[in-house]
């Protein structure tokens, strides 16, 4: 939504800007999931609305593959609000006048948070490929460093869609104790074959691109032709079919065919245009981290929570009927898992067209169901209920 | 007390569910039975519907409730998970229903089954002299906008516990105006029947 629009209804945050966090200081750095050590760390990130007295309406919102920690309001100076801005802010369902909402860059991004466009302190220069890989659980363990800072021991929910759906199962996998609710959207326990190809298929055609440079790029140009490519692709895969056919259908630029290898549909003007502007706002090595900890994330079976393990975090899992990327039924095995575990676990698939991207476009359904849980969970339930 | 506004066939499981019971709904629309039951005896609830409308319903009670089909089976849930598993009102509409009895028999200890009596004199009468498909009043669907895919009677629910040997507990017959014990086939427009698997 533009500035004016949003500024009229008097719902948004208003002007915000990206705040710094540095941890993890040599030589306490942070101890990897592939046993390397990174540090220091820095974490960009953004809140919104107060922290209450008691500290007990903070929620942590975790970005998708290409977001940052700018989820609301606006940055002095520009035109458009953070990427959850219809979610976020006075009245909304994560409404700023009752919670305090915190978002941050996660680290392998290039948004403010260290990844791999960071400068490596052992050599002066950016890390290149030389950064870590790294994994959900250190982006989560990273989270935990500035939840731990703002001094908030017990989140009231964790809540993202894709690989911040992701990061809230890692949460509750590794701090439970610290979560209150969990809220995973449109996201798995794990990538399937088909997850990972078509991420694999993305860091290929980044790779592909000389530009590269096995990396070490930085200084010169980016590996923009790959990037976009690696964008287009994942482009098609968060929407749907009827979506593009209700969004283009075979619509051309010009009225007749060129005869030439030229952008005659409306489809490709489209995705040439999403891959243009995703390579002027993102970083290549940046992409290829993230979509590597996406693939290697498994918390199947009885690593999300192991047997015998009780929890008392309470769990609203939501999917999206046209999604194919991330199917409804990996979020039912998400439940399935819980209720074997006992967990309190509410589930609803969401009508819609928009394919993975309705996480962030069926702002109506997901307020309804978001508002009146987090709700519950804050002022306090009046019925019990039984996990089995 | 119970209220006057309650249903005749959730008033029937109100009864029968002791308080603080672990209760599974199976088809619980909108949750106004598991809602009732968590409310008023501290029952341990949760549900599973098929309808989107009605999982926005039971999220505004604070209900926890699964979207899903009740076909695809109760996998998720251990053996005796639930002192109860409703079936009420639900059953007739689901396609497996000999799979999903056997399913609601494993997880819960009891199970509680209620639907609409087929044979209700005024659905024979329909059919022997207006020579028309039963309509029941609980509620009326036409035939061609049924959510119904099974019509049956309490005489054939009740072969159907004997060949399955599914052992009765109890059964509750309730006709137009309150209990309908007398020719239940023929007088009780819903049944509700507590069901045990046979040891």
């Amino acid at each position: 939504m533009k500035k004016e629009a949003v500024e009229k209804n008097n719902n948004s945050v208003g002007i915000v800007e990206t705040k710094y966090f540095t941890f993890a200081e040599p030589p306490k750095e942070l101890l990897l999931d592939g046993g390397q050590r990174l540090g220091p760390i820095t974490l960009g990130y953004e809140t919104y609305g107060e922290l209450n007295r008691d500290k007990s309406n903070a929620i942590l919102v975790c970005h998708a593959l290409s977001g940052n920690a700018h989820a609301a309001g606006f940055h002095a100076g520009e035109e458009d609000a953070g990427w959850w801005d219809s979610m976020i802010g006075p009245g909304k369902a994560f409404d700023t006048t009752k919670y305090f909402v915190i978002c941050s860059n996660v680290i392998g991004g290039c948004k403010g948070s260290t990844g791999p466009a960071s400068i490596n302190p052992k050599t002066n220069k950016p890390y290149a490929l030389d950064f870590p890989i790294i994994t959900v659980s250190d982006m989560v363990d990273a989270q935990k460093y500035l939840i731990d800072h703002l001094g908030i021991d017990k989140l009231l929910c964790v809540v993202g869609g894709s690989v911040g759906g992701m990061q809230v199962l890692q949460w509750v996998a590794s701090y439970a104790p610290r979560v209150r609710c969990a809220m995973p959207i449109a996201t798995a326990l794990k990538h399937s074959p088909q997850q990972i190809a078509f991420d694999e298929v993305g860091r290929q055609a980044v790779m592909a691109d000389l530009d590269w440079r096995e990396g070490d790029y930085y200084g010169k140009s980016q590996p923009e032709k790959g990037l976009a490519v690696a964008r287009m692709i994942g482009h098609i895969t968060y929407m749907s079919d009827q979506s593009m056919e209700e969004k283009f259908s075979r619509r051309l630029k010009d009225k007749n065919y060129s005869f030439k290898f030229k952008t005659d549909f409306e489809v490709e003007g489209y995705l040439h245009y999403r891959g243009d502007n995703f390579v002027k706002r993102f970083d290549a090595n940046s992409y290829l981290y993230i979509t590597k900890a996406m693939d290697y994330f498994d918390l199947s079976g009885d690593k999300l929570i192991p047997a015998g393990k009780q929890i008392d975090t309470r769990f609203l899992v939501i999917a999206f009927q046209s999604d194919w990327l991330y199917p409804a039924y990996q979020s039912q095995e998400i439940v399935r898992r819980l209720k074997t575990r006992h967990v309190d676990a509410t589930y609803c698939e969401i009508k819609s067209t928009y394919g993975h991207d309705a996480f962030l476009l069926e702002v109506d359904e997901e307020t309804h169901l978001i508002k009146h849980f987090l709700d519950k969970t804050f002022r306090g339930y009046d019925v019990r209920t039984y996990g089995a | 007390m119970v209220p006057d506004s309650v249903r005749p066939d959730h008033r029937v499981i109100y009864e029968i569910v002791e308080p603080g019971a672990r209760v599974l709904d199976l088809g619980c629309g909108s949750g106004e039975l598991i809602y009732f039951l968590a409310k008023e005896k501290n029952a341990k609830v949760q549900g599973i519907e098929l309808s989107e409308e009605a999982i926005y319903k039971c999220v505004e009670k604070g209900l926890s409730v699964f979207h899903s089909d009740i076909d695809s089976g109760l996998i998720e849930y251990p053996d005796k998970s639930f002192d109860y598993v409703i079936l009420n009102q639900s059953m007739q509409e689901v396609k497996k229903v000999d799979f999903v009895i056997r399913e609601a028999l494993r997880v819960g200890k009891k199970v509680i089954v209620g639907f609409p009596n087929f044979a209700y004199i005024s659905a024979r009468l329909r059919l022997f002299l207006k020579g028309k498909a039963p309509m029941t009043r609980s509620p009326p669907y036409r035939w061609y906008d049924t959510p119904n895919l099974h019509f049956l009677s309490i005489s054939d629910f009740k072969d159907y516990c004997a060949d399955k040997d599914i052992r009765i507990l109890d059964v509750y017959y309730l006709g137009k105006n309150g209990p309908a014990a007398l020719w239940p086939n023929l007088l009780a427009l819903n049944v509700v029947y507590v069901l045990q698997k046979s040891v």
